[in-house]
């Protein structure tokens, strides 16, 4: 009896004491995180209610919705949340397809995987901003790889002017953005790849199932998962896009390919106006917010599938 | 059958090509761009192989743009934001992977999704709260705010790379009469290095292509990063490519082959947390 009581009170104090080493250990991360992550983040929420421009510091008051009226009012945010949602669903596609073939090549399948693999990884460590201008370059209309080679080949006579016109300028930006992350894209969808069960292939072979075939009803259905979380993930990443559209076109040609985010570092640092610029940064938060509450609900129902 | 056998290799060695062209030219492009002779930089058709080379640009970026300034910013700041997130990270990864306490599901949680605050609603702040700190243009203000971008990635890494390490060793150095303290620091560090070597690299080319709170939190130019400092160079009317590509393959060519040299780490790591397994 009395030892009975001693293991519990034992046990009940290891538990705690877990408890205590469990938060000392995570306390450094957690307050890092909150107070250079969350309060920020309030902070800006508490600008988007205020009159609050950088260059009229004295004139700083609240005016509750104000700040959002103006936003919804404007043309301008209809358009730019259209070029978001233009350019993540664009990126998506070319992101999948090229995510898909690296994934395939790097999965046993094929020699070479290494080089594949290694490869992959050269857009990852390169800079945004190093690898917009390299398209701004590539796709310059007076000097680029892409009008050399048409006018070379003899398929236009003076080229095209891709970063002047509004479809032109978003596609060399989807290009550039997709060239950065499909390797990231590759790599998750290689992970699911190989869990993947190989005689689910072998039996789909001796039943006399394509390639083709295969690859429908065998891996894009059990890749299912990962593929919604590489949608959700590519959709923040659009979302969150920066540097690639201010190397490229800074927004232009005519707000063109400006999405929200592009248009709120203009608010904020181009016009000082940091009540309207904060608020549309709140408007992408809560966009974030929700995408990243849908992902952890995937995870959720993935890890309970596994 | 033989016949559509090869058809079938062929296809896949084409396949094989064009991806791999398209993952690697822009790259060489950047590259052979900077060694071009300057009378060549703008000709057209473009040469994809340099008739003439000469390594003018780079000795326009290192004088007249002062590359080696922002260089050695730059290292700094991504030493810096390198050692804070192990330093953080490892003992909250070991917790996550280790200990049971509570909520610890929500603060996991939490970690994933601080990965994806969008840093336009951190930086204005910071910027505010910088300015009358006196912390604009240091090197502690860009290192600090690169926590929030570096953490997260870091401590999802480690703890899918504890959770490899065997327990049994632990837990019989604590019978043995080890704390867990000295059970951590004798077993788990030393197995555990490859993975905060992997979390290193990753935290340091986090940082080291870091772009918004460069941009924002730094006005003077003698303390501006790499990146930024490139996305300077052009001017009113004209924009130097030549000098823009020399100085981005000496911002990049180092980072990319560390990164070749150590790939497979870096995939198991990049790979981790995101997707489970």
């Amino acid at each position: 009896m009395e030892n009975a009581l001693k293991v519990k009170k034992k046990r009940l104090s290891r538990e705690a004491r877990d408890n205590i080493t469990g938060y000392g250990l995570i306390a450094p991360a957690l307050v890092a995180l909150i107070v250079i992550g969350v309060v920020p983040i309030l902070i800006t929420v508490s600008y988007s209610f205020q009159y609050y421009v950088l260059t009229d510091p004295l004139n700083q008051h609240f005016v509750g919705l104000e700040n959002y009226i103006t936003l919804f009012k404007n043309p301008l945010f209809w358009r730019i949340l259209g070029n978001t949602m233009l350019f993540a669903v664009l990126s998506m596609l070319f992101q999948l397809v090229l995510g898909f073939a690296g994934a395939i090549l790097m999965s046993k399948a094929m020699k070479a995987t290494g080089l594949v693999r290694t490869a992959v990884l050269i857009p990852w460590a390169i800079p945004g901003i190093i690898i917009a201008y390299t398209f701004s370059y590539m796709f310059n209309d007076q000097m680029g790889v892409l009008n050399s080679i048409l006018i070379a080949s003899g398929v236009s006579e003076t080229g095209v002017s891709m970063l002047t016109s509004s479809a032109g300028a978003m596609l060399v930006v989807v290009l550039a953005d997709t060239w950065k992350q499909f390797p990231y894209v590759a790599l998750m969808l290689m992970a699911g790849l190989q869990t993947i069960p190989e005689e689910y292939y072998e039996a789909a072979s001796i039943d006399g199932a394509t390639k083709v075939q295969q690859f429908f009803r065998i891996t894009l259905p059990n890749l299912k998962g990962i593929i919604l979380i590489v949608l959700l993930f590519r959709t923040m990443g659009a979302i969150r896009i920066f540097d690639i559209i201010f190397g490229i076109t800074g927004g232009g040609p005519a707000n063109s390919t400006s999405t929200l985010l592009y248009q709120a570092y203009k608010y904020l640092f181009g016009d000082m106006n940091f009540g309207l610029g904060s608020a549309l940064s709140t408007i992408i938060t809560i966009l974030i917010l929700i995408i990243s509450i849908i992902y952890m609900k995937v995870l959720k129902t993935d890890e309970g599938r596994g | 059958m033989k016949k559509n056998r090869i058809g079938g290799k062929i296809g896949k060695v084409i396949f094989f090509i064009v991806f791999m062209v398209i993952v690697i030219f822009p790259f060489y492009y950047l590259i052979i761009s900077a060694v071009k002779d300057p009378r060549d930089i703008s000709m057209m058709p473009t040469e994809l192989w340099p008739s003439r080379f000469s390594l003018d640009f780079f000795e326009n970026a290192f004088i007249d743009h002062n590359l080696l300034v922002y260089l050695k910013n730059s290292v700094i700041v991504s030493l810096g934001a390198m050692a804070l997130a192990i330093l953080i990270s490892f003992p909250a990864a070991y917790a996550f992977a280790r200990i049971k306490f509570k909520f610890k599901k929500f603060w996991k949680n939490f970690i994933l999704v601080s990965n994806m605050f969008p840093i336009i609603a951190v930086v204005t702040p910071m910027f505010v709260i910088f300015r009358n700190m006196g912390l604009l243009n240091t090197y502690w203000g860009l290192i600090i705010p690169s926590v929030i971008i570096t953490l997260p990635q870091a401590i999802w890494t480690l703890i899918s790379f504890i959770d490899t390490l065997p327990y049994d060793l632990e837990e019989a150095a604590q019978i043995d009469g080890c704390s867990r303290f000295q059970s951590v620091v004798k077993i788990i560090m030393p197995l555990a290095a490859p993975g905060i070597f992997t979390t290193a690299i990753i935290a340091f080319i986090t940082a080291w292509n870091e772009f918004m709170f460069s941009l924002v939190l730094v006005t003077r130019d003698s303390m501006r990063t790499v990146p930024v400092a490139i996305s300077l160079f052009p001017g009113q009317y004209t924009v130097p490519w030549g000098d823009m590509a020399a100085a981005s393959v000496v911002a990049t060519v180092p980072i990319v082959i560390v990164v070749l040299i150590c790939q497979k780490k870096i995939v198991s790591g990049l790979t981790s947390g995101a997707v489970k397994g």
